[in-house]
């Protein structure tokens, strides 16, 4: 897809995301909005993965660790055709399977997440299989930096690079916000690709908004043969909608009619 | 059928390493995971033989569950292998989200479990595991009383497309006797190790063996017969051979490796009080206590899980009923 293509589709992306936590009076609204441009650059142009060879073992995979940006996925996965767009109508509604979290239940997930450092160990298991089967396909998972302080994944960081699974790329949606506050005051990762390089990853940082970036270091993937790939993509919580930029209230802040159609305005007239 | 050298006095977990051998050696697909857990779970001759068919994590439980989850999505038959008190607590919420929720169907492989670690402390016991993976939405869990029970629920298991919890001890054990049910071992169903009116003995690994030897007692001694059963499969529980128990009507007394609270027990307990069950019931299991200090066999003994322990409580009962 050329970048302009992408660049659109981002846009759309993002008033689909705005519009379907509108309806459902929640989500989590700057965590979709930071990594948008990441899951539509994967999705449209790196992976792949489609509804009709969904079962397919040769399928890339990823596997959304930050699962509570689950809006981002949904609307990316509808427009892939995955299943009707008018079923996110129903999102976070009585009986319905599209819940606020990842699940399995709809079509083109992977994995069950939601709760924080699942996936890159799930993640590292499929590109071990993958590995085993000489397989080609690769496993890519979104981290969040909040998530970063889970335990769970520096385990599996030391066994990725164990293992040297070159097929495994972790994206860190690195926003720099939490919910309680930015994610510096909360933990303090820094220095981030020290610390992996440490672990034995290849380290990339990229701008993860910008739709071409995403494109020429995924396509670059792996790094290094043998290491898995980490990119530290520099994220804006909120992209895209000026008055939640930087805005920690906006982290699961649903809008009201007013911002609503504030936000689609903005969106529209870029 | 078996095809294990089943001599009495292998520990359960023995077992289990020589049948997923046998099992490795049939199927590449067959893969080992551990945490530094090889040893204990008698997989270094596994490690040895199928150097590609083992996935080492390190100590890292809540990794060791997650990578066994992905490997199996990917399609392989996965046994994650860790010692039960660490595998059970540390990793539940992967056992909740990437194995049962995740529907990956992953063999949970507690080892040295309940208190088969005796002296080395409450750290390393799991009373509790029973209770949190019953309370787990998509799980079956297996304690095997013997050699051919563990083989059984471990090739069963692998014919199983969802997860399961198999428990196994340290401790050497005999075979049960085969005759009322011979070769009959299905997941699910409870199996009828000796047959009587008087008296109703449900237990579950390793106490199978000790409620038995307490049936053979009572019967020489005091004229009682009992039924012993090994309800080796926890959850489902086996509801059907629980009516007949209820039909025959006798005393029932349940024995387990396991705190008292939400085990084998609490489950039969539930089912039969809800289903009209009028006799007496006793649990006998772990207390709500921190446990004493001592071997397995002590630790047993001091809260009646042993021959006396149940003889006594069997007598007990029947002069009052």
């Amino acid at each position: 897809m050329s970048e302009k293509e992408l660049i659109e589709k981002s846009r759309l992306y993002r008033r689909k995301i705005i519009q379907y936590i509108y309806m459902a009076k929640a989500g989590h609204t700057g965590g979709s909005l930071s990594c948008i441009d990441i899951l539509n650059v994967l999705y449209n142009d790196i992976m792949n993965v489609s509804p009709e060879h969904f079962n397919s073992p040769d399928r890339d995979r990823y596997i959304q660790s930050k699962g509570h940006s689950v809006e981002a996925l949904y609307v990316v996965l509808a427009d892939k055709g995955f299943f009707p767009e008018k079923d996110l109508e129903t999102l976070c509604k009585y009986q319905s399977h599209y819940i606020g979290h990842p699940t399995k239940k709809v079509h083109g997930i992977e994995q069950n997440t939601g709760a924080l450092g699942h996936g890159l160990p799930l993640s590292v298991g499929i590109a071990l299989a993958g590995k085993m089967d000489n397989k080609n396909y690769r496993v890519y998972t979104l981290l969040g930096d909040g998530e970063l302080a889970e335990g769970s994944n520096w385990e599996a960081f030391l066994t990725a690079s164990h293992h040297n699974l070159d097929n495994l790329c972790a994206i860190l949606d690195y926003n720099k916000l939490q919910i309680t506050s930015t994610v510096a005051q909360v933990y303090h990762p820094e220095p981030i690709p020290d610390k992996l390089k440490s672990f034995g990853w290849a380290v990339r940082e990229v701008n993860g908004n910008d739709v071409e970036e995403l494109s020429k270091t995924l396509k670059a993937l792996p790094f290094e043969k043998d290491k898995p790939s980490f990119i530290i993509a520099h994220t804006t919580k909120g992209k895209g909608i000026s008055y939640m930029e930087n805005e920690i209230k906006w982290h699961h802040g649903v809008p009201s009619e007013t911002q609503f159609k504030l936000a689609i305005e903005e969106l529209n007239s870029i | 059928m078996a095809t294990i050298d089943v001599n009495p006095g292998k520990p359960n977990q023995e077992v289990f390493a020589e049948t997923v051998e046998s099992l490795a050696s049939a199927d590449r697909n067959v893969i080992v995971v551990t945490s530094d857990s090889r040893g204990s779970g008698k997989l270094v001759k596994f490690g040895n033989q199928y150097p590609d068919q083992i996935v080492e994590v390190g100590i890292a439980e809540q990794n060791l569950v997650g990578v066994a989850a992905g490997l199996a999505s990917a399609g392989k038959i996965v046994f994650a292998v860790s010692p039960a008190c660490f595998l059970t607590a540390r990793a539940l919420e992967q056992i909740k989200n990437d194995v049962a929720y995740s529907d990956n169907p992953v063999k949970l492989v507690g080892i040295s479990a309940g208190v088969s670690y005796g002296a080395l402390g409450t750290t390393h016991h799991s009373l509790h595991d029973f209770a949190v993976l019953r309370a787990i939405h998509n799980m079956t869990i297996v304690a095997p009383a013997d050699a051919y029970e563990t083989e059984q629920a471990v090739r069963q298991s692998v014919q199983m497309n969802s997860p399961v919890y198999l428990r196994f001890g340290k401790k050497n054990m005999a075979l049960l006797p085969n005759e009322i049910n011979q070769n009959e071992f299905t997941i699910g169903k409870g199996r009828l190790i000796k047959a009587g009116q008087d008296v109703c003995l449900i237990a579950t690994g390793e106490t199978v063996q000790i409620a038995y030897e307490a049936a053979e007692k009572l019967e020489h001694d005091h004229g009682i017969r009992s039924n012993v059963i090994s309800m080796h499969t926890i959850k489902p529980l086996d509801y059907s051979l629980l009516d007949e128990l209820m039909k025959q009507g006798c005393p029932i007394i349940t024995i387990e490796e396991h705190m008292i609270h939400g085990g084998l027990g609490e489950a039969c307990a539930s089912y039969l009080i809800q289903n009209g069950f009028h006799n007496k019931f006793k649990i006998i299991g772990i207390c709500d206590e921190y446990t004493v200090t001592g071997s397995q066999s002590e630790i047993f003994t001091h809260y009646g899980i042993s021959v006396s322990g149940i003889t006594d409580l069997a007598l007990k009962i029947l002069i009052k009923s």
